[in-house]
């Protein structure tokens, strides 16, 4: 029986002892498998899951009620806490919200810049979900050589743009920054060093292995209506076999022009969503060596030029009086965006990012919502963990690949 | 005099529009303009009455009546074949005209196209859960709820998701301030030690961040360090906490709550 005092007063939500044989045990919020702040009640029978119950709001920060307190650009930053494993999709897609509302052109070789930061992040994320779903299932060693082309990886962003996991690293209107002397090459390395990692030793340790097969294989089962019901998206989705990819059906970017395929697997479990995520690493390498090829036929242009919303270059600033003077309007009152709503669909790592912005012409969001991938897959632990044992409930949460600063946002 | 704030609607504003501002708006297009979207227009408006449809950034936004909510949303999915929602929540225009405004973002995969359902309700009328459609929707209208306090009819386990159960308020209105209203600041301090324990406390040890002048055990004084104990207060009497002696849990009472319901 618990004992209630006053830090920690009774939950009547947990009762232990119940006349109908099952037990509720609680995990999380501290789990180490949690992947973050997830915190599940679990009613079991035996060993058997009945009941599951997500409980989440333990890193919520009310980041859709600061970006209606902040200027647009202002808010930028903040998104970087969304979904901290790969920022820089979040920063675009909040940037390309914002660029759509306002109709702007970015200029080609910031549009290069973009989408290979994307596919670096994609990478770097995929990297993380094979560490810590190995980790997690119980294969220590993946997790260590997976740390290190992440780190790389890390290194790489850092190299860009200062920062290795709250990158900023998307401007509305462009990028900041061009690519640094030497970046190219050590990413081309890089991605040479990711493929060859992927296919000897990730592989080697992971695919034909029969404790991870056994773990994996058939756990986790969800069928393509209940994907499509739960507003499964991303690799949870086309891991039901369904192969939607909004780079591939609604591009953006310069994914129109890049040759890639889009990975499906149809067995629904946790082993196809794995295969799925080594598969997406292989295309995402891909995309990034036909980007380096693009980025030389550009023009050194980084921000679009749209005086009334984004502010001239830092050489005009510091020249002409009119530039100034829009940069300090901008900077002081922020811009303004015409009246109106979008939603802007990406895909991050997760799946579906979008961002719904609803402008009264105000250098405020009106409303900013965020639709986060892992909101709805940690809805969908309800159903999908029942009827599981409770082995597999870690396996299934590590196969949902949640992050839980864009559950609670 | 003190400057006025409208207390609907406490959010950081603009402090300077140009008197001859005129706000722009985005460009929006026919229905008619789009084939697919004027065919599932069509479907819907012949048994659902519609108040405004057009096409903005590339997406269709129909506006409905909120009675018609599950009626629509079910036509969409089930004959134009929308399957899935993508997200779904609500806008606070309780300051403009005391309304909701309710939005529901739908996706066609096969024809890769997105539309919003929109519908205004007013404060205190609740909207019909599509739990049966999308169950996608059983935590984005728990989210809903939470935030604006707009109940969804029907839905099977309407509680609160991201803020506490025994939260007070809903923090995504407008007349919600970003810092959180008074209930907000004394959460932890009304819950662990009781409400009469506020005076006691007092604001400023409210926040366990605090750096403490006088303290010689948690090292806050980086670069300034005094040995344990040192006395460095010069002459300044300490103000002693005085924590509540009354409880806020009745254990006996809880455990004869628990007998009870078993």
């Amino acid at each position: 029986m618990q004992q209630p005092n006053r830090l920690s007063p009774f939950f009547e939500n947990l009762n232990f002892e119940r006349e109908d044989n099952t037990m509720v045990i609680n995990f999380g919020p501290q789990h180490p498998s949690a992947h973050g702040q997830l915190r599940l009640m679990l009613e079991l029978d035996g060993e058997q899951v009945v009941k599951a119950y997500p409980d989440i709001g333990y890193l919520h920060r009310g980041i859709e009620k600061m970006a209606e307190n902040m200027t647009y650009n202002e808010f930028l930053p903040t998104t970087d806490r969304l979904d901290y494993i790969a920022s820089t999709s979040n920063n675009y897609a909040y940037a390309l919200a914002v660029e759509k509302l306002i109709g702007l052109e970015v200029p080609r070789r910031a549009q290069v810049i973009r989408t290979i930061l994307l596919e670096v992040n994609r990478v770097i994320s995929h990297l993380f979900f094979i560490a810590t779903h190995a980790l997690d299932v119980g294969a220590m060693s993946v997790f260590l050589y997976a740390f290190r082309e992440r780190e790389f990886g890390m290194d790489l962003m850092e190299d860009y743009c200062g920062a290795r996991l709250t990158h900023s690293a998307v401007r509305i209107g462009g990028v900041p920054l061009d690519i640094p002397d030497g970046w190219m090459i050590a990413l081309r390395k890089w991605c040479d060093k990711v493929d060859y990692e992927l296919k000897h030793t990730y592989n080697a340790l992971l695919e034909e292995n029969r404790i991870w097969k056994m773990r994996l294989e058939n756990v986790g089962v969800l069928s393509p209506e209940d994907a499509l019901s739960w507003g499964c998206t991303g690799p949870m989705l086309r891991g039901s076999g369904i192969a939607y990819d909004i780079r591939k059906e609604e591009p953006y970017e310069l994914y129109s022009e890049l040759d890639f395929d889009i990975p499906v697997a149809d067995t629904n479990d946790s082993y196809g969503r794995y295969r799925l995520y080594m598969a997406e690493i292989e295309e995402s390498t891909k995309i990034i060596r036909q980007l380096i090829l693009k980025y030389d036929e550009t023009e050194p242009q980084l921000m679009a030029h749209a005086p009334q919303y984004i502010s001239a270059p830092k050489e005009e600033i510091m020249t002409q009086n009119y530039a100034l003077m829009q940069h300090f309007v901008l900077v002081t009152q922020g811009m303004r965006p015409p009246k109106g709503e979008v939603y802007v669909p990406t895909e991050s790592p997760k799946g579906e990012l979008g961002f719904y912005i609803k402008s009264e012409g105000e250098p405020y969001a009106y409303r900013l919502k965020c639709r986060a991938p892992s909101f709805f897959h940690t809805g969908l632990l309800q159903e999908l963990l029942v009827g599981t044992y409770i082995a597999d409930v870690v396996t299934i949460i590590g196969s949902t690949n949640i992050v839980f600063g864009e559950v609670d946002r | 005099m003190r400057k006025y704030v409208p207390k609907d609607n406490v959010q950081a504003k603009a402090y300077y529009t140009d008197r001859f501002h005129v706000v722009p708006s985005v460009l929006t297009q026919d229905v008619s303009t789009d084939e697919i979207f004027s065919k599932h227009l069509e479907i819907l408006s012949s048994k659902v009455e519609i108040k405004s449809a057009y096409i903005q950034i590339g997406q269709m936004r129909v506006e409905i009546n909120h009675q018609d909510n599950y009626r629509a949303i079910e036509i969409l999915k089930n004959e134009c074949g929308y399957e899935m929602m993508s997200e779904m929540s609500a806008v606070d225009y309780l300051a403009k005209d005391g309304t909701f405004e309710v939005f529901y973002q739908l996706l066609n995969l096969k024809e890769r196209k997105r539309v919003r359902v929109v519908c205004r309700i007013e404060q205190g009328l609740a909207v019909e859960s599509i739990v049966p459609l999308y169950k996608a929707a059983n935590f984005s209208e728990r989210e809903m709820y939470d935030m604006f306090g707009i109940v969804a009819n029907n839905h099977p386990f309407m509680k609160r998701i991201l803020m506490p159960d025994d939260w007070e308020g809903h923090p995504l209105l407008k007349s919600y301030p970003l810092q959180g209203d008074e209930f907000a600041s004394w959460y932890e301090v009304d819950k662990i030690f009781g409400k009469e324990a506020r005076d006691a406390i007092g604001p400023e040890n409210r926040d366990p961040a605090r750096i403490d002048r006088y303290d010689t055990k948690r090292f806050s004084r980086v670069g300034r360090e005094v040995p344990f104990g040192a006395d460095i207060s010069d002459g300044e009497p300490e103000t002693p906490i005085e924590y509540s002696t009354t409880f806020l849990v009745d254990y006996n009472a809880s455990q004869t709550q628990l007998e009870d319901r078993k």
